[in-house]
């Protein structure tokens, strides 16, 4: 966050102030806005234009830790949060590895998160661009319907300050489009969608979008449920981004602390084959979660997870860092001023290979493309590694793309999977999701259908 | 409750915020008010980690002109701060002409649904603790294979006012008690977990209603019995679902595919079918908000309409959809109850609330008994639906193999998928052991809402299961 916000900070600093002894004070002061338009048919379906902001504080005395929040920066509420977060403390349990993070000497990567041409975007133009990005998904395909097109932006500026020494503000915005289609096929249905980001609505790539959305309702279309079997899928970039996000929770400290990571006692073995290179990097501007600062405040940085397939270290915040004995990474996440710190990957990122999609594809004899998945919360247990999510894609046939196919499932465990990675692509895609995209190969998983 | 209870903002107030509103020539405007008060505690490690208050005030305006709503919100609920929002509302659903001075407003609805014994907020903050260590104490006991347990407490007290130009004026009060546990259990074959969760429409004395230790023994086995579980077979079977654990089969197959806004954008398998046979003659398929102490129970739903029980499907025929007040309107129908939204910063949308399957003439154990083999569920997980394909996932996190009529092994996590119309024609048993099933929270457009569910014991002659064992 390289744009300070004196107005928040000073309202972080005058929390931290009222410290008594002995007690550590984190003030986290966040406001944003958003806008987000909608069009149907043509129509202008819902405008919304918001701004809300807040303030959690954490208090931390004798190794107890207490906090609360209010949806408000009003000057009263302020003082009734820090006098609630001050009561719970007396209801934590006593933890020696309790505590706020504190200041680490390592310097933020500066990089860029607000973009004047965004935040000067008239409000008329919105709307015109989402109309557009509706008719240019149904020019794509005369058998495509529109669900809805959908413009959304939002800005948000944070303060954060603690008694450790800790001061940090910024500002960030954003922006991106979506398009959800529907495609008919005598009594049959299917539904696309395609999206479009960028630092400004000058980046965005409509005709990208508009598609993607017809190719992805169109596509499946006719397809059948393949039969059972183990085979080789190839997983598309977008649904790799989602494989390895679910992956993020073995390399969390704090669970690898409590018992609760397939990764635990692993450091230094070969988890996954020798070509597979992991690393996690908030500060590379191309991925769409970078940030310079963590969820404690300390500067956010590129950590090498898994190097040449053997597993190299766990992420941590300062917590699950004095839990395990070691230091922070950089990792702690938060989910706005209602949210503690917690642990994850921040923009992950699988080192990619030398081959493209196509070029993957023909060298398989027999497989499945897999395009889409669903249910990859309630079908994969990070725990355990037991997964399987239901998916939707193509039969791969003699090195070509087939049929279309859906209403199966895909099965293995994490563990097996990342043993049984046999390419990885180079088409790396910079996806609006916390790891990026690129094509993966995996042998011997379990295609259940008829 | 009182009719003189206070309101969150006074009646002359919201009458000058809904005029605002309709000042730019809009058919409808509306306020929903909203002030909530949340604690939650969480235990994991054996530590009570912290506990953490939360206060939520603010209102959204939403203004409707032509096909366009504009919507905004505000944390400033003085009438400036209200008549700024509704301006902005007005101005982005329109940018037309017209005017309208002052709005009348009915006398106050109110339509509570549940009785409240002990109010959270008034309960100390030591016994919710003390909740979460018994838990873990008795969580612990059950197994030594149990490594690790975690625990959480949640309670909500939100009191929602609602007025709109049509003259609508009403208020509600809801209170949500929750509490969730997840053990996991380590073996020779790694590492396997446990979840069971209890949550209510009702304040403290829900804790005196449901033995809390029996909570987390239930958690605590389901871990240790997937230790020795084996891969779960892949491809079509026949799958027993267990009472009170399969609503949200229910909840992906069709409830979402029944819902008006869906409907009336043609993305829904069951456009056109009103009328019409769309599951076995066995289902008769409740949407009800009235039901007391349920977690999807609502007094009024956030458009101010009384919350009621609807009839979806009789005895295999579609005989209604789920409405909010834009597609009533639209269509000439009645509210049925389903407006409803995350808070005051999210736009209502057509949402389900209680959804469940009522009884049917079968003896559960001969269910099982009737399948020489297939798949037994004892509790699924989430789910996620295509409605516009019919195509839908769920999770199922205990499950055990049916072998000549008996239950036997323990099987692994995995997903069940199907498709909607073809899975509610294919339901061949349905019990006479009706129970409703865990609290849930339902995802839609990015906005989460507490849902509820229930069914009987019943079987889907084949459903295809996503396991790893060819």
């Amino acid at each position: 966050m390289n744009v300070e916000v004196p107005e928040l900070q000073a309202i972080a600093d005058r929390i931290v102030a009222q410290a008594k002894a002995g007690e550590q004070i984190e003030a986290y002061v966040g406001r944003g806005g958003e806008t987000s338009v909608r069009v149907y048919e043509g129509e202008l379906e819902h405008f919304v234009s918001a701004q809300s902001d807040g303030v959690g504080i954490r208090v931390v005395k004798d190794g107890r830790t207490g906090s609360a929040y209010a949806g408000t920066l009003d000057e009263s509420a302020i003082a009734e949060v820090l006098a609630e977060a001050r009561d719970n403390v007396q209801f934590g349990t006593q933890d020696e590895f309790a505590g706020l993070a504190m200041p680490d000497g390592v310097e933020p990567v500066p990089q860029k998160f607000w973009d004047d041409d965004l935040a000067n975007y008239p409000t008329e133009s919105k709307v015109d661009l989402t109309k557009d990005l509706e008719r240019r998904a149904l020019a794509a395909d005369a058998r495509v319907r529109s669900e809805s097109a959908n413009y959304d932006d939002g800005w948000g500026e944070t303060a954060f300050a603690t008694t450790t020494g800790i001061r940090t503000s910024g500002r960030a915005n954003s922006c991106y489009v979506s398009v959800v289609t529907l495609a008919d096929d005598g009594d049959e249905t299917q539904t696309g969608f395609g999206f479009s980001v960028g630092d400004s609505p000058k980046d965005f790539d409509l005709d990208k979008a508009a598609r993607e959305a017809a190719d992805r309702a169109t596509r499946l279309l006719g397809a059948t449920k393949p039969a059972t079997k183990r085979t080789t899928i190839v997983l598309d970039p977008y649904v790799t981004s989602q494989f390895i996000s679910v992956l993020s929770s073995a390399f969390n400290g704090e669970n690898v602390s409590k018992g609760r990571s397939i990764f635990a006692d692993r450091l230094g073995e070969q988890v996954a084959v020798p070509f597979f290179t992991l690393v996690d990097d908030p500060t590379n501007k191309l991925a769409y979660t970078a940030t310079d600062i963590d969820g404690e405040g300390l500067a956010a940085r590129r950590n090498v997870l898994i190097q040449d397939g053997v597993l190299q270290m766990f992420v941590h915040s300062s917590y699950s860092a004095r839990r395990m004995n070691t230091v922070s990474t950089g990792n702690a996440t938060r989910g706005g001023f209602a949210g503690s710190p917690g642990v994850g990957c921040l923009a992950m990122q699988v080192t990619p290979g030398a081959k493209s999609q196509a070029e993957l594809i023909a060298s398989i004899s027999d497989g499945v493309l897999i395009q889409e998945v669903s249910g990859l919360h309630s079908g994969v247990n990070p725990i355990s590694g037991d997964f399987s999510t239901g998916a939707s894609g193509m039969t791969i046939v003699n090195g070509a793309v087939g049929a279309p196919i859906r209403e199966f499932t895909i099965g293995s465990t994490l563990q097996r999977m990342l043993q049984d990675i046999i390419a990885i692509g180079n088409d790396v895609d910079w996806l609006p999701m916390r790891a990026a995209g690129l094509s993966l190969v995996i042998a011997d998983v379990t295609i259940s259908g008829s | 409750m009182s009719n003189n209870q206070s309101l969150l903002v006074e009646p002359d107030v919201l009458s000058r915020v809904l005029a605002r509103g309709k000042s730019t020539g809009a058919e409808f405007s509306e306020v929903f008010v909203e002030d909530k008060r949340s604690t939650s505690a969480g235990l994991d490690d054996g530590k009570i980690e912290q506990v953490s208050s939360g206060r939520d005030r603010g209102a959204g305006i939403r203004v409707v002109k032509g096909e366009t709503t504009g919507f905004a919100h505000t944390s400033d609920l003085t009438e400036k701060g209200l008549l700024a929002a509704a301006e902005a509302a007005a101005a982005a659903a329109s940018r037309g002409g017209g005017g309208v001075n002052a709005v009348a407003l009915n006398a106050v609805v109110r339509h509570p649904v549940n009785a409240i014994e002990k109010w959270p907020d008034e309960i100390a903050k030591r016994d919710k603790v003390a909740i979460l260590q018994r838990v873990d104490s008795a969580a612990r006991a059950v197994h030594r294979a149990i490594v690790q347990v975690s625990a959480g407490y949640g309670d909500s007290r939100k009191r929602i006012l609602i007025a709109n130009s049509d003259g609508v004026l009403a208020a509600d009060e809801q209170v949500r008690t929750l509490l969730r546990v997840s053990v996991v259990a380590s073996g020779d074959g790694g590492m396997q977990t446990g979840f069971q969760s209890l949550g209510h429409t009702i304040g403290f004395e829900v804790f005196d209603q449901n033995d809390v230790e029996e909570l987390a023994r239930s958690a605590a086995q389901q871990a240790v019995t997937k230790l020795s579980a084996r891969p779960a077979p892949s491809g079509s079977l026949p799958v027993v679902i267990k009472h009170g654990s399969g609503g949200v089969l229910f909840h992906e197959a069709c409830g979402h595919g029944l819902e008006a806004d869906i409907i009336s954008k043609g993305a829904s398998v069951y456009k056109d079918k009103r009328g019409e046979l769309v599951a076995s003659p066995l289902v008769t398929l409740i949407d009800d908000g009235t039901m007391t102490a349920e977690w999807g129970a609502i007094g009024i739903d956030d458009e101010g309409h009384p919350s009621q029980r609807n009839v979806l499907i009789q005895d295999g025929v579609l005989t209604d959809y789920m409405w909010d007040y834009l597609r009533a309107r639209k269509e000439g129908r009645r509210q049925s109850g389903n407006g409803r939204r995350q808070s005051y910063q999210h736009l209502p949308m057509v949402r389900m609330t209680n959804t469940f399957v009522l009884n049917g003439p079968h003896d559960p154990d001969a269910i099982v008994r009737d399948t020489k083999n297939g798949v037994y569920v004892a509790k699924l997980g989430g789910g996620q639906v295509d409605t516009a394909s019919g195509d839908f996932v769920f999770g199922m996190t205990e499950a055990y193999l049916i072998e000549n009529g008996e239950i036997t092994e323990p099987l692994r996590d995995g997903n069940l998928i199907g498709n909607g119309p073809q899975v509610l024609r294919d339901i061949d048993l349905l019990g006479n052991d009706f129970a409703m099933g865990n609290p849930g929270t339902c995802g839609k457009d990015g906005q989460g809402v507490p849902v509820g569910d229930g069914q009987p014991t019943l079987r889907v002659k084949s459903l295809t299961i996503g396991g790893t064992a060819a």
